[in-house]
């Protein structure tokens, strides 16, 4: 405890901190560094855990797992790109149908289109969206999704076949119907987040906005979407980063195909997916393969994240001069 | 007895302008803000090419007024006008009247510097772009920032955002984007309340560069403010006899005979200081 060279001084009620305060102080400040420290350790350990496991599949395919296409497990070939491809193309095309979605939401609830407590209601409704189990959505993509987009799939097919986002026809899961389920499913961290976004613009702004003579859609346009930039790209990022991890609906939606294509109606494959739907089986060498496959799902995420941070450091930089 | 000579005895003394030398004329009979009645019978004519200053007490109404003068007040659900406001021979508050509209021809300066998140250049061409300028933008903006004397300290650097200069800047700023449109009349709630005294002498000499060209209406909570600017000064009080605390016109007249020869007794209590 502190010594108190005050002690002789004569007060009514004011006195020093007690020992169990200090102490209470002394326990605060080591559970919240235990916490941070156990954080710290887990990631570390994670990452040493897959590293050491993935080891032996690393000196083996070398950077070349990254960039071959065939995962067979017989002639012991194994590569991802494939999956990376299908990780990152379902990943962008939710991120472009779920960021334009969940942004226009978020307009829709703050910008004064509806009476405070009915957007209340509205985006408790678009919350629970993110409260519904995965495997939920897998199998409303399979019996009602796919089913219902098969006849609009296959149309297009039939008749611009020639564009290569149209090349095969829908013969069941594949990647329109993943993207599809993937943009419902980061929806709403993407609208939530833009919400508290646009709330945070102060009031002063909008009005500065509307005191210049704009509309409605040029105040939303020109003043409040740059003000609130920085929140909108983290609500993305932070969607983009779920699409990219997400792997039960996937695994079920997605195909499982080893194949590179642009077509919007083919089969393909995540590497979370990959992971999901091969370990239950995996030989020895496979789960090697699986684990440098992890790690390489590990390092695309880290660098989306940075990417992102990057982009909102830029953008804060841009508009708030900080 | 009906609105206008109601408002009419309850100012000592009513402030009446030439018609051509008016370019607004308020005729407020009531202002709610859901049953709140927060203003009422105010008759406040805004002069041509002179600073209209508005003062009184907290809750007196005058920010209320001012902000019915574009229709500002629209953004707030519950506020609700009766009475007129005249602008060139228009009621703007006429049901076919889009507040978008006024607000293009009557600018406003708020309290906070309000600068949106973009470059100083881009803040002061918003208004330019909005109203699709086809014409030499950088001399616009130029002229614009030079007018809210700030021109030479950011004429190095106008690709910055506008929120990294300091408050008394951010506020000529947000005043260089408000004349940048050349709009005709320009509203200032309480324009200097957040600067320093060094940036509110700036602003204050700003104003009276700017009445060569607009009309001014200016809401002071500064009553030596109103002395050193204003041509023709509105005093508003705060009634709270029947419970509530609903403002209203007390006197308007010429500056120096408000503070110098008051006629209604209130007038001669709040500009001796009396109360504030």
């Amino acid at each position: 405890m502190a010594s108190n060279p005050f002690a002789h001084v004569v007060t009514k009620v004011s006195g020093p901190p007690s020992a169990v305060d200090y102490g209470a102080d002394k326990l605060l400040r080591g559970v919240v560094w235990g916490a941070a420290a156990v954080i710290l350790l887990l990631v570390a350990y994670i990452v040493f855990e897959l590293g050491r496991q993935a080891f032996p599949a690393m000196l083996e395919f070398g950077p070349e797992f990254i960039y071959s296409t065939t995962w067979d497990v017989q002639a012991k070939q194994f590569g991802i790109l494939p999956e990376i491809w299908g990780t990152l193309y379902s990943s962008l095309l939710a991120l472009l149908l779920g960021g334009i979605l969940g942004v226009a939401i978020a307009i829709f609830l703050t910008q004064d289109f509806l009476d405070h407590r009915v957007s209340n209601v509205f985006r408790t409704i678009v919350e629970m969206l993110a409260a519904i189990p995965s495997v939920v959505y897998g199998l409303w993509g399979i019996y009602v999704l796919i089913p219902l987009i098969r006849p609009g799939a296959n149309w297009l097919h039939d008749t611009l076949g020639w564009f290569p986002f149209f090349g095969t026809s829908l013969s069941g899961p594949g990647m329109a119907p993943a993207a599809l389920v993937l943009a419902v499913m980061i929806l709403p961290t993407v609208a939530a987040i833009s919400v508290d976004a646009f709330k945070r613009v102060p009031y002063k702004v909008k009005e500065a906005a509307y005191g210049m003579g704009t509309t409605r859609w040029e105040a939303i346009l020109k003043v409040m979407l740059p003000s609130a930039s920085s929140g909108i790209l983290a609500a993305l990022v932070l969607g983009f980063g779920r699409a990219l991890g997400e792997t039960m609906a996937l695994a079920m939606l997605i195909g499982n195909s080893n194949q590179i294509s642009l077509s919007l109606f083919a089969p393909a494959n995540t590497l979370a997916s990959l992971l999901a739907s091969s370990f239950p089986e995996a030989g020895p060498i496979e789960v090697q393969a699986l684990m440098y496959a992890a790690i390489a799902l590990l390092a695309i995420t880290l660098l989306v994240n940075i990417f992102g941070l990057w982009i909102m450091k830029a953008a804060t930089r841009k508009f708030e001069g900080k | 007895m009906n609105a206008t000579s109601e408002a009419l005895s309850s100012q000592a003394a009513a402030w009446s302008v030439d018609p051509k030398d008016r370019v607004m004329d308020c005729r407020l009979q009531k202002i709610f803000y859901g049953d709140f009645l927060a203003v009422r019978n105010s008759i406040v004519p805004i002069e041509k090419n002179k600073i209209t200053g508005f003062i009184g007490p907290s809750g007196c109404g005058k920010s209320t007024v001012l902000r019915s003068l574009n229709r500002m007040n629209d953004l707030i659900p519950i506020f609700r006008f009766e009475g007129s406001v005249t602008y060139h021979g228009q009621d703007i508050y006429d049901k076919s009247i889009d507040p978008v509209l006024v607000r293009r021809y009557i600018g406003m300066v708020f309290q906070q510097p309000n600068p949106f998140s973009m470059s100083i250049y881009d803040n002061v061409a918003f208004g330019l772009r909005l109203n699709r300028f086809k014409g030499d933008m950088d001399e616009r903006v130029e002229k614009a920032l030079r007018s809210a004397a700030l021109w030479t300290e950011v004429k190095d650097k106008l690709k910055n955002s506008g929120l990294s200069l300091s408050g008394g800047q951010q506020q000529r700023l947000c005043i260089a984007r408000a004349v940048a449109t050349e709009p005709d009349v320009l509203l200032m709630d309480e324009p200097c309340s957040a600067l320093d005294p060094i940036a509110t002498r700036q602003v204050e000499e700003l104003m009276l560069e700017l009445k060569e060209n607009y009309s001014v209406a200016l809401v002071t909570h500064n009553m030596q403010q109103a002395t050193r600017v204003a041509d023709t000064t509105a005093f508003f009080s705060v009634d709270i006899s029947q419970g509530g605390r609903t403002g209203y016109l007390v006197e308007m007249g010429e500056t120096r005979q408000v503070f110098e020869d008051p006629q209604a007794q209130l007038t001669k209590e709040y500009v001796s200081g009396e109360f504030s």
